[in-house]
């Protein structure tokens, strides 16, 4: 991939608002005035030393986690207690995780149709065949009866991807989901997540592979102690950074 | 002159059998008896081979005596038929007043004459074929649950687990039960007014505070809607004759007590174990207590309780079935320890299934019935099986308060003069003790087996 | 998707789908329900009391009660007599007769549980086929059905009570009636050996860690433990010989001539009723044969690598067993000991079965026949189970938390 497959599809359409974000666990501070905006097709990668902040933070974006304070809203939906919109808002937000979180009891075929059927109300069959198209553009159809536990860590989490994608969703949260996998395994989940973005979906990632940020990311953040430190376009993030704990972070991942 | 450290072999080292003290017999025999009790080395060992060797003995003359005396008493000695009706006196020995001679041991002409009082207790002879029925049904039920490549296992068990007990109650008791007018009009109308209302609200033809309730009003309606179908099928006149409880006895008073206790027990448990993981201080405090308070008294207690102060907790003139009111107890003794046999499986599961499911937008009943129950069930049936082995056991307190289960209706039959010999009651004892035995220990190892499986088998 | 402006307008609407208020409407109506059940519950018992005419209150206590009660360890301490002594004292005698028999099986289940444990473990086929078959039987045959075996098998087989058979001397014999043995009955002066026994026990903990001291300061160790045997028996003993020996013992007497009547054991000395026997076996032998599965799984929890790498450090096997090995067991071990301890606890109410005077026995049995005030009685036989199960929590659940691998 080259910059010339930069984004092209971003609208001017803000889909996630964040507004003067704070959270806490007990009194330790982890999100601290976090602002962010999203636009319709734009995609972010999130990168910063662990224990940052960030997968608490796009883990907020779809309530998994509470904020105490400030304003999140997706779709133009805030998310407060109300169930009714943590419920609409997570139907059309899509998340895979570090461990993949599949469902051993179930098959591949189980795991990607059960929250279009329960959820969305989808009649089996058609719930079925989407869930093969998308096991299809995951490269994996020949997998979908069999159980996760039979399966390897990079075809789990392209089978969590697919699973996200049979919902249909606007937009896509990565947590961190190449670093559970064998170096080996790592590319085959990355060429799906490349293909993916090259599909126009909004996706929010949060991934120390610095070439995917280079190549796919309309814009890097960077955090840092809970707080959003640096944010640009990835050529400009990587060639000039401009705080002195982002140039610290990239020349250590960077230096071998 | 050095020697050159240079070595090349030539030939190969030939491939020989280990020395004969390594093989068969003799290597089994080493390892695992003598190697134990054979360091001489210094004075402490040696004193300490020696205490071995000593103990070895002893505990060998000890079993081997006690194994033999059983062999002696239930097969040797023991007086296999009594043709001539003699009863007692086949075997009472010669100074007894019978017509034994020598050493008598087991007395099975005894057990066969009570065989039937101690399977079927005092059920009427004519209506055994009931409760033949229902043995038959539980053994293919269970074989077909345990046997692992029996297709449609998992209908099959939630058939054994609905169906069978409604079966069961029909036909023990003759089914045909009258509820009054009054329990059928509440039941009838809250089924109306629970399963109706939901089912129109979750349409969105109510108003949206209906539509946001109908989830709960469906659930609680179903609950409903099945005691209603429970009520509706034991009030059926299906023709067979009304069999006191009171003539129940032996194994099936047994079976009776545990398959209740654990059927009963099990949704009782979820509840409870759900109900403790709650974030709701007030639910999660009252499972906690609830739980506790139960795990912390003894069943003896709770079956005194159930006996006497039940009928005190109801209002006036409402008559409880004795053996009802063990069930009563029996069930809420065993929901408490169930809980928290599920409450092991939930917290096996890794916080990673419900963020999964969450994050696909289910709600909380749909994710705790389609992600984390079938996981958690599945981790605590060994738990499960175990308690049910500890409840089988616990079940022959209820003859302390007067009922006659498989122990009861043994030591009942020691009271008939015309049986009564010395080697009366150790045939009886055995009886029983060989019966739970045998049901415990395959149950025990049934366990076992899954836990391995589930150890072994793959997760996550 | 509905209300974005975020004008906090508060609608039922919205109300309904608010995390926080669901979770209070939910716990509202739990209360509700709860509080009508308890409320219906209370209501019918007073009805049904009131109809039975029926007493009600504690005042049953300070009565006199005019049973006999099997001579225990609780009618000994309390001194009971029928007819002068109160319902409070047969409470008391049936909480004492429960912790005697709870705390003697709980001795005699762990020594035989642990022993039984290691033998399953051990290579010699013998110990280990012996605590197999131990294991399972016992632990697959209903309780009462064993203490059946022992109350109406076993010990009925023992000589009646005009005989006696004589356990090593004669001062200790038992027959069918009990155990009987010396009785020790204090003297004057005995209580300075009260005092060196307490003294004894203070100068063994002085001694443990002036032992730990010198060996961070010298490298030394002490023999500790044969002196701390040493100072336990011999302080004790030489008080006790000094004040010369303040303690009589009241041999048990026995009859075999006279009167037939009067022939067999007299009122002297100690005994001990074959009801407590059978169930302190029953009871401790039962228990035993779960404890020993405990004892295996925990040892066999303390990973093969754990013993290696004390070897390689060059450790005695006894040390390695000490140091290594039994720490990490037990750390595996307590918590289901603790429950262990507690089903015993609990069962040793199947008492009632045999008519050993226990709490559910002699005061929910016996005396709430005489009273029958069901609801305080049977809630006082209740507590006084729940105290007992709280307490040992409590106890363990401290001892655990002291050996406790810190862990991040």
């Amino acid at each position: 991939m080259t910059t010339e497959n930069k984004n092209t599809a971003v609208s001017g359409e803000t889909v996630i608002k964040i507004e003067n974000m704070n959270k806490w666990y007990g009194q330790f501070h982890v999100l601290r005035d976090i602002n962010l905006n999203v636009k319709q097709g734009e995609r972010i990668v999130i990168c910063g030393p662990s224990g940052s902040g960030k997968s608490t933070l796009i883990r907020c974006i779809n309530r998994l986690e509470e904020h105490q304070d400030g304003l999140i809203a997706v779709n133009g939906t805030e998310l407060s207690g109300d169930l009714k919109n943590i419920e609409a808002i997570r139907r059309d937000v899509g998340m895979c995780f570090q461990h993949f979180n599949l469902f051993p009891h179930l098959t591949v075929m189980e795991n990607c149709t059960l929250a279009p059927i329960w959820v969305r109300k989808t009649p089996r069959k058609e719930a079925e065949a989407s869930a093969m198209e998308y096991l299809e553009r995951v490269k994996i159809p020949d997998q979908a009866f069999k159980y996760p536990g039979q399966l390897s860590g990079g075809q789990q989490q392209r089978v969590a991807i697919a699973r996200s994608l049979c919902m249909n969703p606007q937009i896509m949260l990565f947590d961190e989901p190449t670093s559970a996998l064998d170096p080996e395994m790592i590319k085959e989940v990355l060429d799906v997540m490349v293909e993916l973005a090259s599909t126009g979906m909004t996706m929010i990632c949060v991934t120390h592979e610095m070439g995917f940020a280079r190549t796919v990311a309309d814009r890097v953040i960077f955090m840092d102690e809970g707080q959003i430190i640096e944010e640009n376009e990835p050529e400009e993030f990587f060639n000039n950074p401009k705080s002195e704990r982002t140039q610290k972070f990239l020349s250590q991942i960077l230096s071998h | 002159m050095s020697k050159s450290i240079a070595f090349i072999r030539t030939e190969d080292a030939p491939s020989l059998p280990p020395p004969s003290s390594h093989v068969g017999w003799r290597k089994w025999l080493w390892d695992n008896m003598f190697s134990s009790m054979a360091n001489f080395g210094s004075i402490g060992a040696a004193i300490r081979s020696v205490l071995i060797i000593l103990l070895t003995v002893t505990l060998l003359y000890f079993g081997l005596t006690v194994i033999w005396s059983l062999i002696k008493f239930a097969l040797i000695d023991a007086v296999w038929s009594d043709p001539d009706t003699l009863k007692r006196g086949i075997c009472a020995t010669v100074a007894q007043g019978g017509v034994a001679e020598g050493n008598v041991g087991a007395c099975w002409p005894f057990i066969g004459a009570k065989g039937k009082l101690i399977i079927y207790g005092r059920y009427p002879e004519m209506e055994l074929w009931r409760v033949n029925a229902l043995f038959v049904g539980l053994a293919v039920g269970i074989l077909w649950m345990v046997w692992e490549r029996a297709p449609f296992r998992r209908q099959v068990g939630i058939l054994m687990l609905t169906v069978f007990p409604l079966a069961a109650f029909i036909l023990l008791t003759g089914g045909n039960v009258h509820y009054s007018s009054g329990t059928w009009t509440t039941f009838i109308a809250l089924t109306v007014i629970f399963l109706g209302g939901g089912l129109v609200g979750a349409r969105n033809l109510l108003g949206e505070v209906m539509f946001a309730l109908s989830g709960f009003f469906i659930v609680f309606g179903m609950f409903v809607a099945a005691a209603l179908i429970a009520m509706f099928v034991t009030s059926l006149d299906l023709g067979l004759v009304h069999v006191e409880t009171a003539n129940w006895g032996g194994l099936l008073v047994t079976l009776v007590v545990a398959i209740t206790g654990i059927v009963a027990s099990l949704p009782l448990g979820i509840v409870l174990a759900l109900g403790r993981r709650s974030k709701l201080p007030l639910i999660s405090y009252l499972c906690i207590g609830f739980i506790e308070f139960w795990r912390g008294v003894p069943l003896i207690t709770v079956l005194f309780m159930s006996s006497v102060m039940l009928p005190l907790f109801l209002p006036e003139g409402v008559e409880f079935d004795k053996l009802l009111r063990a069930l009563i107890g029996v069930a809420l003794f065993s929901a408490a320890y169930m809980a928290e046999v599920v409450r092991g499986g939930l917290q096996a599961i890794p916080k990673g299934q419900y963020e999964g499911a969450m994050a696909l937008g289910l709600s909380y009943p749909q994710m705790t019935r389609l992600i984390i129950l079938p996981q958690a069930l599945k981790i605590v049936i060994p738990g499960i099986v175990n308690t049910f082995i500890g409840l089988f056991k616990d079940t022959t307190l209820v003859l302390i308060i007067g009922l006659f289960d498989l122990l009861g209706t043994i030591q009942s039959t020691f009271t008939d003069a015309g049986w009564a010999t010395p080697v009366m009651s150790p045939t009886g004892y055995l009886v029983a003790a060989t019966m739970f035995w045998a049901f415990c220990f395959s149950m025990s190892r049934y366990s076992l087996h899954l836990e391995r499986k589930l150890d072994t088998g793959h997760k996550r | 998707m509905a209300d974005t402006s975020g004008t906090g307008r508060r609608s039922l609407s919205t109300l309904i789908y608010d995390e926080k208020f669901r979770g209070i409407v939910y716990q509202i109506v739990v209360a509700v329900a709860l509080i009508s059940i308890v409320w219906w519950i209370v209501g019918n018992t007073l009805d049904n009391l009131q109809e039975q005419d029926k007493k009600s209150g504690f005042g049953f206590l300070g009565q006199t009660a005019g049973f006999q009660i099997l001579s225990s360890l609780g009618t000994s301490l309390v001194d009971y007599t029928a007819g002068v002594s109160t319902y409070w004292d047969v409470f008391i005698i049936g909480i004492i007769n429960t912790l005697a028999v709870a705390i003697s099986g709980i001795i005699m289940a762990t020594i035989i549980g642990f022993m039984m444990g290691v033998m399953r473990l051990s290579k010699n086929a013998v110990f280990n086929s012996f605590a197999t078959v131990y294991i399972e039987i016992l632990r697959n045959v209903p309780l009462l059905l064993q203490i059946f075996f022992w109350y109406f098998f076993v010990l009925r087989a023992l000589p009646n009570k005009r005989d006696k058979l004589e356990l090593g001397t004669e001062n200790f014999a038992i027959n069918i009636t009990g155990l009987y043995g010396p009785e020790p009955i204090p003297q004057e002066g005995f209580r300075w050996t009260m005092y060196a026994l307490l003294a004894a026990f203070f100068l063994i903990w002085a001694l443990a860690k002036f032992a730990k001291r010198l060996q961070e300061n010298t490298g030394k160790r002490l023999p500790v433990f044969w002196l701390s045997a040493a100072t336990l028996i011999g302080l004790p003993l030489i008080v006790h010989m000094y004040n010369g020996s303040p303690l009589l013992w009241e041999m048990p007497e026995f009859r075999d001539t006279g009167p037939k009547l009067r022939q067999g054991f007299q009122a002297s000395g100690m005994v001990i009723k074959p009801e407590m026997i059978a169930l302190w076996l029953a009871l401790s032998l039962y228990t035993a044969s779960f404890i020993a599965e405990n004892v295996r799984s925990g040892i066999l929890a303390v990973s093969h690598g754990q013993t290696e790498a004390s070897s390689a450090l060059g450790l005695k096997a006894s040390s390695t067993l000490q140091l290594v090995v039994i720490p990490q067991a037990m750390r595996v071990i307590i918590p289901p000991l603790t429950s262990q301890y507690l089903n015993l606890t609990k069962n040793s109410s199947l008492a009632v079965a045999i008519a050993y005077p226990d709490i559910v026995s002699v005061f929910a049995g016996t005396a709430l026949n005489q009273v029958g005030q069901e609801i305080e009685m049977i809630f006082m036989m209740m507590l006084v189970y729940l105290v007992l199960s709280v307490g040992t929590s409590a106890i363990m659940n401290w001892f655990n938390n002291r050996m406790r691998i810190v862990e991040r």
